[in-house]
């Protein structure tokens, strides 16, 4: 379909607006602490100001085309352009993208992590919003590359600095690992680019050329993808940088990490990977089916195997994230749309999580599960908040969790003609075993923290009657329930996990024509 | 949004939609402003279920003017049923038979998310199933309600359970309207949430919680069934749905017609029925998932009492009941002796009457009783008894939720909190004439006594196994009658007869509850927090934003401890001048009584014997089984009901269910079977319960009765006898085999080595590759770099990347740049090699 070209700066000016703002803080000393979060908020505000001007000035009738479309010349000798575009697969996640920067910031306001430095950190967090929106609009491959890499370094540095006790090997492992994958990745698209002939990098030309290519060498190019995104996606085996990236991470880095960065994984195979090479594709799928579905059930159990509440989390990424992967490599409507529907939920819900386990770990100074109990006596909103997020997370109906994880699950009772029947039955059952732990892993971590008695050490002196002059006591200062900040960055994200678990039409109603053009080629 | 539609079939029909909204309305306001309301919220849920039951009220007798406006198109009292329902179409004048007319559903749907241009829709599906559930429901969940005010007042967290309590009947409420199969998913999951909530609502005890995470859990096991079965259903309905009426195959109606169209693959429907049976297996509570059940009883005794008579466990019944064409057809119930269903409703009905004899708490036997009964239903549905089974689900509501308020009361006002019946009851029946009275009328219902609800609907069940050709379970129905008549004449007398013991005779006992009584001293936390509140008030205004806390703490760190505070204090002062055992008070009573009222008269709605006028309920309920014309069942649009107003079907014989329907023409519901009223075999289920009262009555009184006898301990002396009781005991170990086998292996061994072998293997490999890489870094660096390639434009590049990445240098290792630049600089030699080899 042709693209649509009016009002094509607005894309541009929101992937490119928090760079200005990097700009002026630059040149504003490190001092100026305060001075420095207004500029970054009043930033990511205008970005965000412009992303909904984005959402109001998108055609939903034409969301299966790419709209806001700029195709001009930008390393003319490999014949790469700036080629941005927005269509319904990645305008959800190019909105979230901007919202979840904005409400990062806001926690930030009194939540920056030792060893402080607003300046740099909040630095690094616009660079990145550059580099996940880029992605998203991204319609040529060098294009997507370069955004793809941008994300990594600032991302780096939040975990190598500003991360836990064992930051530096989480972030050079983070690190080395995401560039191995991009390595590969990169290879694909040079090997596709000259496979089709050394004339464009263009996404849509690609598509329209990538059918061409010869299968044997489809399959290679493929692989070659499927590393690279998988790397961050991550699938099973290639997860094992997550655990220690999400524990050792700032709770920003954690939200951003979970909420965006795992994505533009998943967003890969399905703007790039399955589109360009549609044949490979059809191979591979059951490699991806089975895997996704090993990371389903793996992920849950390495949960079950936790002990610190942060790492149960990111491994539960792991499970969440083999549900979308799983419908994608059905290469159905269904499990396509689920796909999408899913990689916003996880980011709305995981996200959250990471919220309540960053304030969780501010106020006990641990996040370790046994130490943790009674906290809906000591804080009753926070237990209340943990407590809808975790029946979010394991796919209650009414929320967002769900329609990420129910068509998934449906779509592989019939995947696409060309993929073997009995394989994909048999993942559905798996992957449907798979909500089952999720439930266990998610209750019995709500159990042990959330329900019960307060651990004596947290309430002062292990006397019933203290908890009434805790707030006098000092060493529990820091034993508050939510507070404002906190409020206002996470109520816009449990009210979007109500709102699109309510009426899930308002996603699926701009993604489905883009996901239905997408697939059709499998359906010939 | 709402479409209008010109021949309404009256505004209360097509506005159901509303009844499961009302609730859920009142579950945010409650939730939001509750703990400011002057009554903490109560009055809000309660007006919210008082609302439901209004509109449902409504709904059921615009669904019964439509009725009987469709049997009768020319007779007087039609003609007014019809003004005042705003039918606006004349009927035909071919009205037939009864049974052959057809009464259209009024179904609606919204657009609720789409895929693939297919749009899958959120709405109503109103029919007589439909309208029974909902007044049964609002209705059960309005007095439930009523009887919890006083029952948990002064409960710390009085305001959330009544949210919890309101979102459950609205999660109910949704489920039974529900026009497709994920809005049913949405109610049956959000029961599952209230029910982890208010099971759990005194989870400051590690038993509570334990018991609330089982029940969710265990029922999601069973879920697992739900989700494969849903997908298996649709897919095999989609395209006849898409074809034949322009829905989908999550819809209900359609799902149906394709179920019956002789179209279906035998294979689908047959693994379709198994995997829906295997949510119902879990959410009903059917062996071998029932476990959850009993366990379940750890809630406040309101949410028992909701949760097992209309909500819930019904859920499971009420499934198979909705989609029964799947079930008919994928399970070959007409002319087969045993199927799936049949064979798991009598396995539960007998082993859980058989646990419910060696129970020493009140709630536990009902709780077993409910088990058995939800078996019972299963069987008769399995069995063809579709009339009877959903006949025996609106009786049992009423009598079951009668008993569990009964036992609350019990606890609340004659064995102080506790539900032990060894210890704590006995000859209450004098103290509590009332309670009394109710509970044995609601037995005499349960077991059933001639006339009463439980008679007829039990009864009809068995008679319809037996004349199914299901002759195993027709026997079996009859050992089922026996035993609950004998378990419950157990329970009563242990209750209510014979002498008082502990806390009946007045008793205060805080050292004698051991670990077994955990549920007792639960309900203890509710008088305690009386006394927390008080003192709360009277001298810590100041700890008003610890009240949660504080009122906790004060009282409710351990149950001994509350239990002898709460002693110390004294405790008849709030309970009046009355010192022991004493009749409740009216809140609690006006509820029990009503529910009495109704397991006496509730049975006269399908009473066969006295003739047709006596079968309303198979009149109003039972959908049409002969073939209706396929545009008669067309769903009209989204946001539009269908709209056809009643007509006559086709005339001819009943083919549905046994012959496919003839092109254009569609069977929504099987032609099941009534057998005529038999007295013969209603006396002789009499006498069976008559001899199960009799000589249950008699052991109980020599058993637990003061004289000695032989009887007295016989379970220790003799051996089998003992094993016997002790399997009975251990409810068949099926726990022990869950929980300390399947649950515990998975929790640690397995994932203990799945972890092994992440950080072990997966993530040792990813180390031992950075290892390996440094390594061959550092000799490049040694040997290559420096020796040969260093001053070249290496060192222009790297200064560089070493001046960005300076200011943060003595935070970082700083040799990332070498590392990424190594594995980069190979990916693009490999990059290079590719693609000169494939040119």
């Amino acid at each position: 379909m042709d693209p649509i070209s009016d009002q094509n700066w607005l894309l541009s000016l929101g992937t490119f607006l928090p760079l200005a703002g990097v700009l002026v803080m630059l040149l504003i000393p490190k001092k100026e602490e305060l001075l420095h979060k207004q500029i970054a908020l009043v930033t990511a505000l205008g970005t965000l100001g412009v992303g909904i001007a984005t959402l109001a000035a998108f055609d939903y009738d034409q969301s299966a085309r790419l709209q806001f479309f700029v195709d001009t010349e930008w390393i003319s000798v490999i014949n790469s352009g700036y080629t941005v575009g927005l269509d319904g697969i990645s305008l959800p996640m190019y909105f979230l993208s901007m919202v979840i920067t904005v409400l990062v910031m806001i926690y930030s306001w009194n939540h920056i992590p030792s060893p402080g430095n607003p300046k740099a950190f909040l630095i690094l967090m616009l660079v990145l919003q550059t580099g996940m929106a880029g992605t998203f609009i991204a319609q040529d491959l060098i294009l997507f590359f370069v955004f793809f890499e941008v994300v990594l370094l600032p991302m780096y540095f939040m975990i190598g600095v500003w991360g836990g006790e064992q930051r530096q090997y989480a972030s050079l492992k983070f690190f080395l690992y995401t560039m191995f994958g991009s390595a590969l990745m990169l290879v694909a698209f040079l090997a596709l680019y000259y496979k089709t002939g050394a004339e464009s990098f263009s996404i849509p030309y690609l598509i329209t050329e990538g059918i061409n290519i010869d299968k044997d060498v489809a399959m290679w190019i493929f692989a070659g993808m499927f590393i690279g995104f998988a790397v961050k996606v991550p699938m099973f085996p290639f997860h094992t940088w997550l655990p220690d990236a999400h524990t050792q991470a700032p709770t920003q880095g954690s939200v951003i990490l979970a909420a965006i960065l795992l994505k533009l994984g998943t967003y890969g195979f399905i703007r790039i990977a399955i589109p360009v090479l549609p044949q490979a594709a059809v191979e591979w799928a059951p490699v991806i089916g089975v895997l996704a579905v090993i990371g389903i059930i793996y992920g849950a159990l390495g949960c079950l195997a936790q002990t610190d509440m942060k790492r149960l989390i990111a491994f539960s990424s792991v499970a969440h994230m083999g549900f979308v992967m799983l419908g994608i490599s059905t290469l159905t409507e269904m499990g396509i749309n689920a796909a999408l529907f899913g990689m916003v939920a996880h980011g709305l819900i995981t996200g959250m999580l990471f919220f309540c386990a960053g304030s969780i770990k501010e106020r006990y100074h641990t996040l370790e599960i046994k130490r943790l109990s009674g906290l809906l006596v000591q804080m009753p909103k926070l237990g209340w908040i943990l407590g809808f997020c975790a029946m979010a997370s394991l796919g209650l109906p009414g929320l967002a969790g769900f329609w990420g994880e129910f068509p998934a699950i449906l779509s592989a009772y019939q995947p696409a003609p060309q993929l073997d029947v009995t394989l994909f039955r048999t993942l559905m059952v798996i992957a449907a075993l798979g909500t089952v732990l999720a439930a266990a892993y998610l209750l019995w971590l709500y159990q042990r923290t959330a329900f019960g008695e307060p651990n004596p050490e947290f309430t002062g002196h292990g006397h019933a009657h203290s908890v009434g002059a805790a707030g006098n006591d000092e060493h529990h200062d820091d034993l508050h329930d939510v507070n404002v900040y906190e409020w206002v960055a996470w109520t816009p994200l449990l009210i979007a996990i109500v709102v699109f678990g309510v009426y899930p039409q308002l996603m699926f109603d701009v993604m489905d024509p883009a996901v239905t053009e997408l697939v059709k080629v499998f359906h010939q | 949004m709402l479409a209008h539609v010109n021949d309404s079939a009256g505004w209360f029909l097509e506005h159901a939609w509303l009844i499961p909204v009302v609730p859920v309305i009142g579950f945010v306001v409650i939730i939001l402003f509750g703990k400011r309301m002057p009554m903490k919220g109560s009055e809000v849920g309660i007006a919210s279920m008082v609302g439901a039951l209004v509109l449902s009220i409504g709904t059921a007798y615009q669904w019964i003017q439509r009725v009987d406006a469709a049997h009768g198109g020319h007779d007087e009292g039609s003609a007014i049923a019809r003004g005042i329902a705003g039918f606006g179409r004349s009927l035909s004048a071919a009205a037939s038979g009864e049974e052959s007319t057809y009464v259209a559903p009024v179904i609606k749907s919204w657009t609720w998310w789409q895929s693939g241009g297919l749009e899958f829709g959120l709405g109503q599906h109103i029919d007589g199933l439909a309208v029974m559930m909902l007044i049964l429901v609002a209705f059960i969940s309005v007095l439930v309600q009523i009887f919890s005010l006083e029952y948990v007042r002064g409960d710390r967290r009085y305001t959330h359970f009544f949210a919890a309590l309101t979102l459950f009947s609205g999660g109910m409420l949704t489920m039974v309207l529900a026009e497709n199969m994920v809005q049913l998913i949405l109610g049956w999951e959000l029961m599952g949430l209230c029910s982890f909530m208010l099971i759990g609502h005194w989870w400051e005890d590690k038993a509570n919680s334990r018991a609330a995470l089982k029940a969710f859990f265990t029922v999601r096991v069973g879920d697992v069934g739900l989700l494969v079965g849903t997908a298996i259903v649709f897919f095999g309905a989609n395209a006849f749905a898409v074809d034949n009426f322009g829905s989908n195959g999550f819809s209900i109606q359609a799902i149906n017609a394709w179920a019956m169209s002789g179209e279906a693959s035998h294979d689908v429907l047959l693994w379709g029925s198994v995997a829906l049976f295997i949510a119902c297996i879990g959410k009903s509570g059917q062996f071998p998932l029932h476990t959850w059940l009993p366990d379940a009883m750890a809630g406040p005794t309101p949410v028992s009492s909701l949760l097992h008579s209309s909500t819930m466990v019904v859920a499971g019944v009420f499934l198979v009941a909705r989609v029964y064409p799947v079930f008919w057809e994928g399970l070959s119930i007409p002319g087969s002796s045993v199927n799936f269903i049949v064979l798991i409703g009598g396995i539960t009905t007998l082993i859980a009457a058989f646990l419910a004899f060696v129970q020493n708490d009140i709630k536990k036997v009902l709780a077993y009783s409910t088990v058995s009964q939800l078996g019972l239903m299963m069987m008769g549905l399995g069995a063809g008894a579709w009339i009877a089974a959903v006949f025996h689900i609106f009786t049992h509501a009423f009598f079951k939720c009668c008993l569990f308020l009964c036992a609350g009361s019990v606890a609340h006002s004659g064995s102080h909190h506790s539900f032990d019946m060894k210890k704590d009851m006995g000859g209450l029946r004098k103290a509590m004439p009332v309670t009394f009275a109710c509970w044995m009328i609601a037995t005499a219902a349960l077991t059933g006594f001639p006339f009463l609800a439980g008679f007829w609907s039990k009864d009809e069940i068995i008679a319809t196994v037996g004349k199914n050709g299901y002759d195993v379970f027709f026997y079996l129905g009859f050992v089922s009658a026996f035993l609950t008549a004998a378990y419950m004449t157990r329970a009563t007398y242990l209750t209510f007869f014979g002498t008082p013991r502990g806390a009946a005779a007045g008793e205060h006992h805080g050292d004698e509850h051991g670990e077994e009584h955990e549920q007792a001293d639960d309900e203890a936390h509710v008088d305690a927090l009386v006394h927390a509140g008080a003192h709360a008030t009277a001298g810590h205004d100041a700890h008003d934003a610890h009240g949660h806390a504080l009122a906790h703490d004060a009282h409710g760190h351990d149950a001994h401890d509350a239990h002898d505070a709460h002693d110390a204090h004294g405790h008849d002062d709030h309970h009046g001048a009355h010192h022991g055992p004493h009749e409740s008070g009216k809140l609690l009573l006006v509820p029990i009584c009503i529910l009495a009222f109704l397991s006496i008269v509730a049975g006269f709605l399908q009473a066969p014997a006295f003739g047709e006028s006596f079968e309303k309920l198979k009149l109003w309920v039972e959908p049409t089984t002969a073939p209706i014309a396929t545009d008669d069942l067309l769903v009209g649009g989204f946001g539009q009901s269908v709209a056809v107003a009643p007509r006559a079907a086709a005339e001819g014989e009943k083919v549905c269910g046994y012959v496919a329907p003839s092109p254009g023409q569609a069977c929504i519901f099987p032609a099941v079977t009534h057998p005529p009223f038999s007295w013969a075999k209603a006396g002789v289920a009499t006498i069976i319960v008559f001899a199960a009262y009799a000589i249950s009555f008699a052991l109980c009184s020599l058993v637990y009765g003061t004289r000695r006898n032989k009887l007295q301990g016989l379970t220790g002396r003799n051996k089998l006898l003992g094993a016997g009781h002790r399997f009975l005991v251990n409810k068949y170990y099926l726990d022990d085999l869950y929980e300390k086998v399947v649950v515990r292996a998975v929790a640690y061994p397995i994932s203990q080595a799945a972890y092994w072998i992440n950080q072990r293997v997966l993530d040792g490999t990813v180390d031992a590759v950075g290892k390996g890489g440094r390594r061959t870094g550092e000799w490049i660096y040694r040997y290559v770099d420096q020796g040969a390639i260093d001053g070249l434009a290496v060192n222009g590049s790297g200064k560089a990347a070493s001046g960005t990445g300076g200011a943060l240098r003595p935070l970082q290792s700083g040799k990332v740049n070498q590392y990424g630049a190594l594995l980069f600089g190979a990916a693009a030699l490999g990059a290079l090699v590719l693609v000169i080899v494939n040119i």
